[in-house]
């Protein structure tokens, strides 16, 4: 019965995003004059909301359904991110300001004479796309193996991974590491021969924002109703209970926050082409713990609640910034304190769904 | 100094009956010195040098200006007068002054006066004149500027006047200054034997001039004996060298320690001790820097005093900060610790932009006092900055007070009650949502002392505090949770072993080095350096 229910909340999240993009690209199609139109900044805001929503399904999975909360999300989302931005790097070729075609500008710039041999192989698109994946994937895995086994947990684990995306963030400021230092990489031109700055392309980064908002919603989905969601479940709410009957606790935490790091690389990659920059200020503690704000406004242990707090955040950061720029930290601040405190659920524990009126123990 | 005035009468003697001009009585002088300024002008070679000899060793107050001047070039020659003034240029013309600055002699055009000549020689042996002359000044500090000139050609002085002035001297500064000018004679002394006891005599003085003058002997002195005790010398002084540098190197490291301590020994209670975490800390780090700085605008002319009171102020407002945070948010929170860390977190957002808001988004400066800038210095090779050494003392201050005030107060051992177990303190009649929110004052009007001590080091603004979150974190959760002197040692090591790497790693590198370490080291003792032990830990 539970599961049919959390079918139909899949099928209506799905249609939902359809619809966004659906009538997002028809508005953009209007002429620019029409009181209707969807400006392409407007294609692009939206297209990095949504990049932003699967980076806030990634943290929902690993702290909605599995208790870690991870303060260092944003590490996986800039590698992922980093690894899309060498990859147009390359592509700029000997369009540079230094004209050089075997060398990036901030190479040039620091004479360096040869590609490191980690830049090697970023001329290839399916390379990247797996870089993409693996990199984060791997750092989680790594990362996950020695704190799981070790049995981290709670507090602690939250504060290592801080400690963990704030090592990066001061690592890739370092020029000397040849990921632009503090500049970062910017600058793009083309991805997959496409001219970045067109609109069409701008168009079509959106849409397959959306489309792998979809994709990763039904992926998480599946996992969290076959078994190995229902053990993620059974660790978070008694996780030495779990261990006592016989399931190997480490193995599905590493499997899950593996996954998780993954989905956020994969959103960071999406990210980098439509905002046109990534630099080492996408590595700082602050915007782990934004995502983590996303999840807890939204709804933590729904996936669309995740969604929605991305979205909805996002939205009122975009508006408060403009229109009351000093009033956004105070309304944040809020936020924070008021959610945790009056709705621990988020706005997806309002019960707009009656699915959600089982009585779930919380961490 | 009896010498001195002697060798002056024997002179003025001399002069007032070998010269035919004098008319004029000595204390004016104008007519010698109008003689000697023409020998000068006129003169070549050998008479240039003794008339300045002359000058130099005139009963006159004024020598040392008159020498001054003509290496300044502020002594001309007047063609129409035939006489050497003072000319200072005024517009197209010059203002000009008899030598004795007794009479005006009025105005005259550029083309009139001319430039006394002077060569490279004549200009060094002025400059050793001037310092001959401020080795007998009565001032302390002329008597120390003179003797530093000469330490470089010590050949230039007598060593006759040398023993003079180092029995006739009282200051201690300047007769220290002295000795080394004599070793440093010693050392170019024709006698071996000589120049061996200079040698041994600067194997204490670690300075840039004795070391490179040990260098220099080592290298090119003929006799092997004090080539040999040079060499020896100067391998001791590299030892020692080697040395100091190391204990630099530990004294950074401690001074980054005890700031490291100091902003986190306020979490160490609130996280250690109550198990809330609080992202607000340091938010609260930065409001005691601000209290610094709104002290010292209050209270503009004595800054000293400002800082002073700055910092139970601090402690108040902080405090009290702290209690109101602790009331209206972390109370309802307690045993959900994650969803205290977001709900701090939304604290700190807020408290950073009060103070954009209402003070500045900028920094605001903070002025150090007299009393903490300056420097120790130890020897030559080793110094210790003031307030670094101030807020080494002042952690380590704060340190023994809160150990005392848990260890031995009432309402410390209350709080380690609660901490341990909070049933049976209740049972026993603690107050304990009393003690709750005074612990989480105490650790929020720390985390404000902090804030005083670190608005001496760094730069106050409203992103103050969070580039100390995560090191406070750090430090606690190393040191141990619950565990004071824990916070006290992991701060100290920390801090030191970051600046053990930075020689070889870099500033960066040796700090993403230490966040590595730790984040492995959790890994293996999840319960940091000094664990709580027995059955209060929570499992």
């Amino acid at each position: 019965m539970r599961a049919g229910k959390s079918r139909l909340s899949t099928l209506l999240f799905i249609s939902a995003v359809v619809t966004l993009l659906v009538t997002v690209t028809t508005l953009n199609q209007l002429p620019a004059g029409h009181e209707l139109h969807v400006g392409n900044f407007m294609v692009s805001l939206l297209g990095k909301y949504l990049t932003y929503a699967i980076l806030a399904v990634a943290v929902d999975l690993v702290w909605g359904y599995l208790g870690i909360l991870s303060l260092g999300h944003a590490a996986f989302f800039a590698l992922g991110g980093y690894a899309m931005g060498m990859y147009l790097m390359r592509q700029i070729g000997d369009r540079g300001v230094y004209g050089n075609p075997d060398l990036p500008d901030f190479m040039v710039f620091l004479n360096w004479t040869e590609l490191p041999w980690y830049w090697m192989g970023f001329d290839s698109f399916a390379f990247t796309a797996l870089m993409i994946l693996l990199v984060p994937g791997l750092l989680a895995f790594v990362f996950g193996w020695f704190a799981f086994r070790s049995r981290v947990n709670g507090v602690y684990l939250s504060i290592i991974t801080q400690a963990m995306t704030y090592a990066l963030m001061l690592a890739f400021f370092r020029n000397e590491m040849g990921f632009g230092g503090n500049n970062g990489l910017t600058d793009f031109k083309d991805l997959l021969g496409f001219d970045l700055r067109s609109d069409d392309v701008r168009l079509g980064l959106f849409i397959a924002s959306g489309v792998a908002l979809i994709f990763v919603y039904l992926l998480c989905d599946s996992i969290l109703r076959s078994r190995l969601g229902k053990v993620a479940i059974a660790i978070r709410d008694a996780e030495d209970r779990t261990r006592f009957l016989g399931y190997r606790v480490e193995r599905v935490k590493l499997a899950l926050f593996t996954l998780s790091a993954m989905i956020a690389g994969l959103a960071g990659a999406l990210y980098v082409p439509q905002v046109g920059i990534i630099n080492p200020g996408e590595f700082s503690p602050l915007n782990s713990i934004e995502v983590v704000v996303w999840v807890a406004i939204g709804g933590r242990g729904t996936l669309y609640g995740a969604v929605i707090g991305a979205l909805g955040v996002n939205y009122a950061k975009t508006w408060f910034t403009g229109a009351y720029p000093e009033a956004w930290l105070f309304a944040l601040g809020l936020l924070f304190v008021l959610v945790t405190l009056a709705l621990p659920k988020g706005i997806a524990g309002l019960r707009w769904f009656p699915s959600q009126g089982k009585k779930e123990g919380g961490t | 100094m009896y010498c001195r005035i002697a060798i002056f009468r024997i002179v003025a003697l001399c002069l007032f009956f070998s010269s035919p001009l004098v008319r004029a009585d000595v204390n004016t002088g104008i007519a010698e010195l109008d003689t000697i300024f023409t020998d000068f002008y006129e003169g070549k070679g050998s008479v240039r040098t003794e008339a300045l000899d002359t000058l130099a060793a005139m009963p006159r107050e004024d020598t040392r200006e008159l020498l001054q001047g003509i290496l300044d070039g502020d002594l001309m020659f007047h063609r129409p007068s035939d006489t050497i003034v003072w000319a200072v240029k005024d517009g197209r013309e010059f203002t000009m002054t008899s030598l004795d600055r007794s009479a005006d002699l009025g105005r005259d055009g550029s083309r009139k006066v001319k430039r006394l000549k002077l060569n490279n020689s004549v200009r060094a042996y002025i400059r050793q004149l001037i310092a001959g002359l401020g080795l007998y000044s009565s001032n302390a500090t002329e008597r120390l500027a003179a003797i530093e000139a000469l330490i470089d050609t010590p050949a230039a002085i007598e060593q006759a006047t040398l023993d003079e002035l180092l029995s006739a001297e009282q200051d201690q500064t300047v007769l220290h200054a002295l000795q080394s000018l004599l070793t440093r004679k010693q050392l170019s002394s024709d006698d071996p034997t000589i120049r061996v006891t200079a040698v041994k005599a600067l194997r204490t003085d670690l300075s840039s001039e004795s070391r490179a003058a040990i260098t220099r002997v080592a290298l090119d002195d003929e006799d092997t004996d004090v080539r040999d005790a040079a060499t020896s010398v100067q391998q001791y002084h590299e030892q020692q060298v080697k040395i100091y540098g190391r204990a630099e190197t530990v004294f950074f490291g401690l001074s980054l320690g005890s700031v490291l301590v100091l902003a986190a020994i306020g979490l160490a209670i609130s996280f250690g001790v109550m198990g809330v975490i609080n992202m607000a800390h340091g938010e609260l780090i930065m409001l005691g820097a601000y209290c610094a700085w709104a002290m010292q605008q209050l209270m503009p002319q004595s800054i000293a005093a400002a800082l002073v009171v700055s910092i139970p102020i601090a402690f108040i407002v902080t405090g009290l900060v702290g209690i109101i945070i602790e009331r209206t948010v972390i109370r309802f929170l307690y045993g959900r610790p994650l969803e205290t860390l977001l709900a701090t977190f939304g604290i700190s957002l807020i408290l950073q932009q009060l103070v954009r808001t209402f003070v500045s988004p900028q920094n605001v400066p903070v002025a150090n006092p007299e009393f903490m800038s300056g420097v120790l210095h130890i020897n030559g090779v080793f110094s210790l900055t003031l307030n670094r050494l101030y807020i080494l003392a002042f952690c380590l201050l704060v340190f023994a007070a809160l150990v005392i005030l848990l260890k031995y107060s009432r309402f410390g051992l209350e709080v380690r009650a609660v901490s341990q177990n909070r049933a049976m303190a209740r049972a026993m009649g603690v107050r304990s949502a009393r003690i709750d929110s005074l612990t989480f004052g105490l650790g929020a009007g720390v985390a404000g002392i902090a804030g005083v001590a670190l608005s001496q080091l760094t730069n106050v603004g409203p992103n103050l505090g969070q580039a100390y979150i995560v090191d406070s974190f750090m430090v606690v959760v190393f040191g141990g949770v619950g565990n004071l002197w824990g916070t006290l040692i992991s701060g100290m090591t920390l801090g030191i072993a970051n600046k053990l790497m930075e020689p070889w790693a870099g500033a960066i590198l040796a700090k993403i080095l230490v966040l590595v370490f730790l984040i492995m080291f959790i890994q293996k003792r999840p319960r940091g350096l000094f664990p709580q032990r027995g059955r209060a830990v929570e499992s």
